[in-house]
């Protein structure tokens, strides 16, 4: 099986779920017996195809092309196409970005087919692959399969592998070979201007050890000053899932997940989180994490250390005197 | 500016969900617009709030969607479209979004809107692939869109709190991301004046469109833990004095 992985880099910076997915494809290629020819795409990135080499790949695709510069769907669809149609892969395998969800569905389909997005695992059974996936928010798995002829497209969530599984080559270097692309100004309908952060934020909850994080469980902005007090009965920071900074009970800031921050910290308290894919992403690095929510098949008790299931507007309270009591 | 929204019925969030083999038990379960395309809708609404034109809701599966789109007509679109669709549960994206795309070409459409991904499947392709079948351009993530000029400058939105404006001329495709607006809703007068509005069934049949499945969905599950969790029990004061117990000695974090 002959395994493309297409890693991502921004700026000449990587995208570290790049190397997940390179982890990944080492492990289908292990039981599938596979090769794998990574990717690297851009302009002026020979130095990252060069360090890709050193890993234990069969070789490096590098696409150059003063249009691909500054990433655009159209681009990467066009140059990748053309990437796919020289090396005739089985499988072609991304890391489960923003970017990647921005134009590997349309690539899929400028070959006529489709992919399989979000994966979370593999398994190869009797001579066939099948991705493991979530749906309902994470409350079930799915297994997937693909049906029709390769190539087969697919893209693993971040966190799904451990890049520090990565192998090295094991006889130095992989060749670093350049593939030539036909690209056209015109051929890019849209037109990226400058990337930018918003105002710089005033708490970095990266750097919390503890933190109190509520989700859709807290009801209404009202009950918000009970999370608060217990965050600070613990000493920590309080964060939110997603739907919370939605909806403006909290400033974005403070949102965890995979378009707000990812935190490591020594304690995750989720109150009223049910624990979707894109809220977990952001937090499952934590030491120790608790949740307390009303649903004891929430997604989240999957990657507790400590549950209770009840009622969060009676338990808050109770450990906000707990919590002050051990520490007056 | 003509505006078509996709809009899909999912579970409602706290729907208990019953396995049944590779979906779910659909009896005794309510169902709800997936709350990323009520985003959508709004914006829609919003932007021929400023621009005038037209917002057609379109949506694909059985019977029970009929409901979800009443709720965006009522909300303010000016027409409904349902491709009526049983086995719309087992298609993959790619073949879903064919039936979409055969039913919007059939349409005046400036822009196309859709939600970041769904509740259920969660594939997250809609968009893209609406703009891959369509072959207009397209951008994802969309957290702001300024309409000038026949063209429009957008906020995406990027991992770990960047973002990125571009430029996107139209007709285009945009999936927008969930928060980008505050969604509104319906009023006693909107639903009283959805009840004359106008909503087309079309079967999949009709458009013309072959499926060719690419995927498919052998069996869902409940996902098998990666840890152990130690559930605590008791009153609520109880669960609480065991847990500060077990932080502070068992887990050492406070």
């Amino acid at each position: 099986m002959k395994i493309l992985v297409v890693t991502e880099q921004r700026q000449g910076k990587w995208n570290n779920a790049s190397f997940e997915t390179l982890v990944a494809a080492q492990q289908i290629a292990g039981a599938a017996s596979g090769t794998i020819s990574a990717v690297v795409i851009g302009k002026g990135v020979p130095a990252l195809a060069e360090e890709v080499a050193s890993k234990n790949v069969a070789e490096v695709l590098l696409v150059e092309h003063d249009l691909l510069e500054n990433y655009t769907s159209d681009g990467y669809c066009v140059a990748l196409k053309q990437v796919v149609e020289q090396a005739k892969p089985d499988l072609v395998l991304f890391p489960h970005t923003y970017q990647v969800r921005d134009f590997a569905p349309e690539l899929a389909a400028s070959l006529g087919k489709g992919m399989i997005g979000d994966c979370v695992g593999f398994r190869g059974e009797e001579g066939k692959l099948v991705f493991v996936r979530q749906m309902f928010q994470g409350k079930t798995a799915a297994d997937v399969v693909f049906t029709g002829a390769a190539p087969w497209f697919a893209s693993f969530q971040s966190g799904a592998f451990r890049a520090d599984l990565l192998q090295a080559h094991s006889s130095g270097k992989a060749p670093v070979n350049a593939v030539k692309v036909e690209l056209k100004p015109e051929q890019i309908r849209t037109k990226p201007l400058e990337l930018f952060k918003e105002t710089k934020s005033a708490v970095d909850l990266t750097q919390a050890s503890l933190i109190v994080a509520i989700g859709r469980g807290i009801k209404a902005p009202e009950n918000i000053p009970q999370a608060e007090a217990l965050a600070k009965a613990i000493g920590g920071e309080i964060a939110a899932s997603r739907p919370i900074c939605d909806e403006g009970w909290l400033p974005m800031e403070r949102q965890i997940g995979s378009s707000g921050q990812t935190v490591a910290p020594k304690l995750y308290l989720a109150l009223g989180i049910s624990g979707a894919i894109q809220h977990v992403v952001g937090m499952k690095g934590a030491r120790t994490i608790v949740a307390i929510n009303k649903d004891q098949n929430a997604p989240i008790f999957e990657i507790a250390d400590y549950g209770i299931v009840g009622d969060i507007f009676e338990i808050m309270p109770a450990l906000t005197e707990e919590l002050q009591k051990t520490k007056g | 500016m003509n505006i078509i929204v996709c809009i899909k019925q999912v579970p409602a969030k706290d729907a208990p969900l019953a396995i049944a083999g590779n979906w779910i038990k659909e009896a005794d379960i309510g169902f709800e617009m997936n709350e990323p395309d009520s985003y959508a809708l709004e914006e829609a609404l919003r932007l021929k709030e400023k621009h005038g034109g037209e917002v057609v809701v379109l949506s694909m599966g059985p019977e029970r969607v009929k409901q979800t789109i009443k709720e965006a007509l009522a909300k303010g679109a000016d027409r409904g479209i349902h491709i009526t669709d049983d086995a719309f549960a087992q298609l993959d994206p790619l073949n879903s979004v064919k039936a979409l795309a055969a039913a919007i070409g059939k349409e005046k459409h400036d822009l196309v809107l859709t939600g970041l991904q769904s509740d259920d499947h969660g594939f997250g392709q809609t968009g893209v692939l609406l703009a891959a079948l369509l072959k207009l351009p397209h951008a994802t993530i969309i957290m702001q869109i300024e309409v000038l000029d026949g063209k429009m400058k957008l906020k995406r939105e990027l991992e770990a709190g960047w973002f990125q404006h571009i430029e996107c001329p139209l007709p285009a495709v945009l999936s927008i991301q969930s928060g980008i607006n505050k969604v509104r809703y319906a009023t006693l007068k909107g639903i009283m004046a959805a009840k004359k509005k106008e909503i087309a069934a079309i079967t999949r049949e009709s458009l013309g469109v072959t499926i060719e499945p690419t995927q498919k969905i052998e069996k869902i599950y409940v996902p098998t833990k990666t840890k152990k969790t130690e559930f605590l029990t008791g009153t609520p004061k109880e669960a609480a004095a065991k847990l500060v117990e077990k932080l502070k000695f068992e887990a050492r974090v406070i």
